[in-house]
């Protein structure tokens, strides 16, 4: 009985999970058309799009690894749902909660840039196969940064679990405030994470078509959009839990609507992000991560570190 | 990854028109590329031969979509000078602000595509909205946004008020200040800069070589504009700079257009404050004396030639017309050297490319009917054999030039 009520509980965070990261979509259509001077979508427009792709007829390129191709949608959608489960959201206790989560979502939110790269690999078209070795390159440059940035605060908070780690800083909210460089560092890591412009070279349209999703239709595809809008949500989520921790103990309906407040200002942000810049070139956003992010992530370390030399 | 070959079209969403590029790649560099034209042949220039010239106007006015009135003034330039034609100053005046504003809205066009191909969205719908505001003119002036049919022989067909000069006026403030604001964003945006420059480099040498012409030739300081060395309509009343650039790159094509922007809201408050009162059209004969006539026109892209042939009936015998885009395409060749993937789309659309005005067609027949493929040494031996028909013998030509390259 227990498992079945276990399971019935996942199901339903299942779907709030989709129903927030569509939301979210939403929104951040909103404001990057509005930020555009264009009027954007109507709400339901995302809804609308996730129906109609489902509906319709998924095509399997004959070349194609079909086990594969078929395979990694599925496990995008997991390793992101995986990953939701260990983030805190209106107070600090998550649902799965040990010493090292932190590491443990990271690596989770690693898996749908992988099945993004094996996906569009296993298409054997050339359009995905660019795009899907520019998916390869990119992770290896955000990737590090984006560690990097959620190390810091866990160094400060003597901890690897991120319930421990919201908990010392809603105890301590100005110790969040030091953590100020590596916001941003895992903000932008993120947007490349999420491959969007400045960073959305795999599937970049003017230049390989769809990219890695080149040869991706139908549910397949609903699937992947489905697994990114997640994404999102859970990468906007862990950013808000580790460097955000604030009002978590005023009850869960003042905490969500907090919650809430707080994924729209990440949102928001990354939106803006969007609009005011160009794509960059591949080596390009390579050298940007390691001459920049990784160097800003490690003076926020170095930063942890003096501090927790002080206070001892 | 090892070598790949990509075909970028004929359909791409890089693209706007049918045309191909098949891409040889190393990882993320070109290393070939190979283009091919042909994909969107419309056969205007022999429909024109079956039909009256004023029926041409409105065809050659449709070979392109952006820079219609170019084409059609070219034609009726050329029409007019066998016909003798002198057309009324107000008339000239009136084409000339057509032209300019033309270049205006077509410069703005180019620069929100520009910005869509290196990803850049935002500025894509700010210019394009600042475009509006030009297109909403010319339907107030011309009653049409995109090919406004102004042009006739011996004039133009419509005379504007002074009402409706100072709406042109009020518009002209407008992107004027917002192109203010868009060279900003083009010299100071780092992630535009990034993409932009070094991209897409053509040296002097190689753009006077290859011929380059317009923007693209002007910013790898080729100080060519037909406008300043052969004026036509009214230009050689109004004072203008002539925009030139010495970055050689994407960078320095982009900046030479939205310089020569500002130069265009100039000419447009100098054309209306200077615009002659009088007639706006003299009457024209329909059977054109039988002559030829070459007319050059500066296109918002390049220079437009158009050439004429009468042969004394009301139909012309032979229309010729060499859009801007032809003299530009193979420098894209050379500028992609070396260059990366993702600089391919910018760097093709940075010649501002109108595939369907370049399009021609050369069909060639032999004993057995026509082949489908002619190979180049057939090709040019069935000219040497052909030209030798007619009594002209290149053969010592050619020695001579052969010679004269060891």
């Amino acid at each position: 009985m227990s498992a079945l009520l276990l399971i019935l509980f996942l199901i339903l965070e299942f779907l709030f999970l989709g129903f927030l990261g569509m939301a979210v979509e939403f929104i951040d259509r909103k404001l990057y058309a509005r930020m555009q001077n264009r009027i954007g979508p109507p709400w339901f427009q995302p809804f609308a799009d996730f129906v109609k792709l489902v509906a319709k007829e998924d095509i399997i390129p004959e070349e194609a690894n079909p086990m594969m191709f078929k395979l990694m949608p599925v496990l995008a959608l997991t390793a992101v749902f995986t990953a939701f489960l260990h983030i805190p959201l209106w107070d600090s206790t998550p649902l799965i909660s040990f010493n090292g989560s932190v590491i443990v979502i990271v690596y989770l939110l690693t898996i749908p840039t992988l099945t993004f790269f094996l996906g569009g690999w296993h298409s054997t078209s050339l359009f995905s196969m660019i795009g899907a070795v520019r998916t390869l390159t990119q992770l290896f440059a955000y990737e590090v940064p984006l560690l990097l940035s959620v190390l810091a605060p866990a160094i400060l908070a003597h901890t690897w679990s991120i319930e421990e780690m919201s908990e010392f800083y809603s105890k301590n909210p100005l110790f969040a405030l030091t953590n100020a460089i590596g916001s941003i560092v895992a903000m932008i890591a993120l947007q490349g994470k999420l491959e969007r412009v400045p960073f959305d070279m795999p599937e970049a349209e003017t230049e390989i078509v769809g990219g890695t999703f080149t040869e991706y239709s139908g549910r397949l595809l609903a699937m992947f959009r489905l697994a990114i809008d997640m994404e999102t949500v859970v990468g906007a989520s862990l950013i808000v839990a580790v460097f955000l921790p604030f009002g978590l103990h005023s009850g869960p309906l003042i905490g969500f609507v907090l919650y809430l407040a707080k994924i729209l200002l990440v949102i928001l942000l990354l939106a803006l992000l969007r609009t005011v810049t160009a794509r960059l070139r591949i080596e390009q956003m390579v050298v940007f991560c390691w001459k920049y992010l990784a160097p800003a992530a490690l003076v926020q370390i170095i930063i942890s570190l003096t501090l927790n030399w002080i206070i001892k | 990854m090892a070598k790949v070959t990509i075909p970028i079209g004929p359909q791409h969403p890089a693209l706007k028109e049918p045309e191909s590029f098949i891409v040889t790649l190393n990882g993320e560099k070109i290393t070939n590329l190979d283009m091919r034209l042909g994909y969107n042949h419309r056969g205007i220039e022999k429909a024109c031969e079956a039909r009256t010239y004023v029926q041409d106007v409105y065809l050659i006015e449709r070979v392109c979509g952006i820079c219609s009135h170019s084409h059609s003034t070219c034609f009726v330039q050329a029409v007019e000078e066998i016909a003798g034609l002198q057309i009324p100053s107000r008339a000239t005046y009136i084409r000339t602000l057509i032209a300019e504003l033309e270049r205006i809205h077509s410069h703005l066009l180019w620069l929100g595509v520009a910005g869509h191909e290196i990803g850049f969205d935002t500025l894509l719908m700010y210019t394009w909205r600042d475009r509006e505001a030009v297109m909403d003119t010319f339907a107030a002036l011309t009653g049409n946004r995109v090919n406004y049919g102004m042009n006739t022989i011996g004039g133009v067909r419509r005379d504007f008020t002074k009402e409706q000069l100072a709406d042109v006026l009020k518009v002209i403030d407008i992107c004027e200040e917002r192109t203010k604001y868009y060279i900003e964003v083009c010299t100071q945006e780092p992630t535009v800069i990034n993409r932009l420059s070094g991209v897409g480099y053509l040296s002097h040498e190689d753009a006077m070589r290859l011929g380059t012409i317009g923007p693209t030739g002007r910013a790898s300081a080729v100080d060519k504009d037909v406008r300043r060395d052969d004026p036509y309509l009214a230009y050689k009343d109004l004072s203008f700079n002539v925009i030139t650039d010495t970055h050689n790159d994407v960078f320095g094509r982009a900046v030479v257009r939205v310089l020569e922007l500002m130069e265009c809201y100039k000419m447009v408050r100098e054309i209306i404050a200077r615009m002659p009162d009088g007639p706006v059209t003299v009457k024209a004969p329909r059977k054109i004396p039988a002559g030829e006539a070459f007319s050059r026109y500066e296109a918002p892209r390049g220079e437009d030639t158009h050439f004429v042939k009468a042969n004394g009936t009301d139909k012309p015998e032979r229309v010729r017309v060499r859009a801007p885009t032809m003299a530009n395409l193979q420098s894209v060749a050379k500028m992609l050297e070396d260059n990366n993937l993702a600089d391919l789309p910018i760097a093709i659309a940075a010649i501002d490319p109108c595939f369907s005005c370049t399009d021609r067609m050369i069909g060639v027949k032999n004993a057995g009917g026509i082949k489908d493929t002619v190979r180049w040494d057939d090709l040019r031996n069935y000219s040497i054999k052909w030209y030798r028909q007619q009594g002209i013998d290149f053969t010592g030509l050619n020695k001579k030039m052969a010679n004269r390259q060891e």
